[in-house]
């Protein structure tokens, strides 16, 4: 049996009644009792989350911004305001995805990234061999030094402010997707649940105090459990669910963040031009009843598909799930999911399910 | 909670009620609704179905997965509950009130010879190492 690693928060979860989960070798606390009650808390008010699996890497030095704009998918150039954010796909040559991410710019000498973690050593690793060949001067930084904690949910930035008075000034006129550098702690208005709230960054050693703080002013710890169904009604991608590195970003819904139409060169860009997608993933709301989950097939009158991602959305009441179907399949489609031994009526439909506290399908 | 001492169990969760006329209503264990986390769904076997010991009969759905459901004897199946289909979250809140089916066992002593529950207790203490 391998150990499990472990975040600073690991004792917090157990003395908080968390039950804990096996998550990609990382033991995570999956929820605190009840994940639709944690999921509400997150739309209705706020939530924290452990995030300090996720890895913070800082690329320093003169050309990062360059080096960026041939290493990822979408254009570094979009971000000029500092500390604005920016979400991208990184490819391999062949037009696979490495791994989503969110890079941070600060000043035209450090950008700062946030990457997953089951997929943060070989990011690193090709940030590294890449710069190595395009921009030696570069240092590729892993900020194993950093805890990373996200605050959810409407009244999370005034819980966020109340723990850390001295962000307030910095971080109020944050528009949302921009971070501010105050000192110890990096505070970005970013996050994983279509929720407005703070990701905030800070030393390993000060996280279980902050987690502490935190609660102790009324926000609720929220597990592995209701992050996922958060994030796919907001209809966010999950690394290894949603895409990898045998699917390339426009089957894979990421198509606004990839920019073909400039002169800029980019790692997979030839790739993608060559290959245009023959499917793509769409939203689906389930009419029967049930659940829909992972890889349960989908027949359309287009040919079959597969189900990436699919659950039970709390907001509505309903399963709803992110599908990888041929191209030409349309909004409004009726499809057949197959769920066990049954073909469950579906309706293909737009995505997001729901954001901002707010179911979105009728 | 507890299991109750009343109750027989099976080594897959499922826990069993003999009721006076000798038919039988089941459920799933408390150790197996905390497994599973908030139910969402409830697919339980039509009444007048024949099933066989261990034969996989119903489905319950929480946000996390889908688990079966096994026939803890051979039977027919006499009733489904229906009040899960719209509150499936009673299996979460009383695993022992909310029951799945009943069913009309052909052997009595099929039932009596499940598990009682400081047996089931050991099963699932087992599962944990």
């Amino acid at each position: 049996m391998t150990t499990l690693k472990v975040t600073p928060l690991n004792a917090a979860h157990r003395a908080m009644g968390a039950k804990m989960v096996d998550f990609g070798g990382w033991d995570m606390p999956v929820n605190y009792g009840s994940q639709i009650d944690e999921h509400h808390q997150v739309r209705n008010d706020c939530g924290m989350f452990d995030v300090c699996h996720m890895r913070v890497v800082d690329a320093k030095g003169e050309g990062v911004r360059a080096f960026l704009r041939y290493l990822l998918a979408n254009n570094a150039d979009k971000i000029t305001l500092p500390g604005k954010a920016l979400y991208s796909a990184m490819l391999r040559p062949n037009g696979g995805v490495i791994d989503d991410l969110i890079i941070y710019f600060m000043t035209e000498q450090w950008f700062r990234i946030v990457v997953n973690a089951g997929t943060a050593d070989k990011d690193i690793a090709w940030m590294k061999e890449q710069a190595q060949t395009h921009a030696p001067n570069l240092t590729i930084t892993s900020r194993d030094d950093l805890a990373m904690v996200a605050i959810q949910g409407p009244n999370a930035r005034a819980k966020v402010w109340q723990v850390l008075p001295t962000t307030q000034a910095a971080t109020e006129g944050l528009q949302n997707f921009q971070a501010a550098d105050c000192g110890e702690y990096f505070v970005a208005r970013t996050g994983y649940t279509g929720e407005d709230g703070f990701e905030v960054m800070l030393p390993k050693e000060k996280v279980e105090a902050f987690w502490y703080a935190l609660n102790k002013a009324g926000v609720a710890p929220i597990g592995l459990g209701a992050r996922d169904t958060l994030r796919l009604e907001a209809g966010m991608n999950l690394y290894g669910q949603d895409m990898d590195e045998t699917v390339g970003p426009l089957e894979s819904g990421l198509a606004w963040t990839v920019d073909l139409k400039s002169e800029r060169d980019f790692i997979g860009k030839a790739a993608l031009l060559a290959n245009p997608p023959s499917s793509k993933l769409v939203g689906l709301l389930l009419l029967d009843r049930g659940v829909l989950r992972g890889h349960q097939k989908v027949h359309t009158a287009q040919g079959v598909g597969e189900i990436t991602s699919g659950s039970f959305s709390p907001t509505l009441e309903k399963s709803i799930a992110l599908a990888r179907v041929p191209k030409d399949v349309q909004i409004g489609d009726s499809v057949q999911v197959a769920v066990r031994d049954k073909m469950l009526a579906a309706k293909v439909v737009k995505y997001p399910f729901a954001r901002n506290g707010k179911g979105l399908i009728d | 909670m507890s299991n109750p001492s009343n109750l027989k169990y099976t080594a897959s969760h499922e826990w069993v009620k003999t009721e006076a006329d000798g038919t039988i209503t089941v459920g799933i264990t408390q150790h197996a609704q905390e497994l599973l986390g908030d139910m969402v769904f409830v697919e339980a076997p039509t009444a007048g179905r024949k099933l066989k010991a261990k034969e996989e009969c119903a489905v319950v759905e929480s946000v996390k997965a889908a688990a079966d459901v096994y026939a803890p004897v051979s039977g027919e199946v006499i009733a489904a509950n229906a009040d899960l289909d719209s509150s499936p979250e009673n299996i979460n809140s009383d695993p022992y009130g909310a029951w799945i089916f009943k069913m009309k066992p052909d052997n009595a002593a099929d039932v009596a010879a499940l598990l009682d529950a400081a047996g089931y207790q050991a099963a699932v203490d087992s599962e944990a190492h």
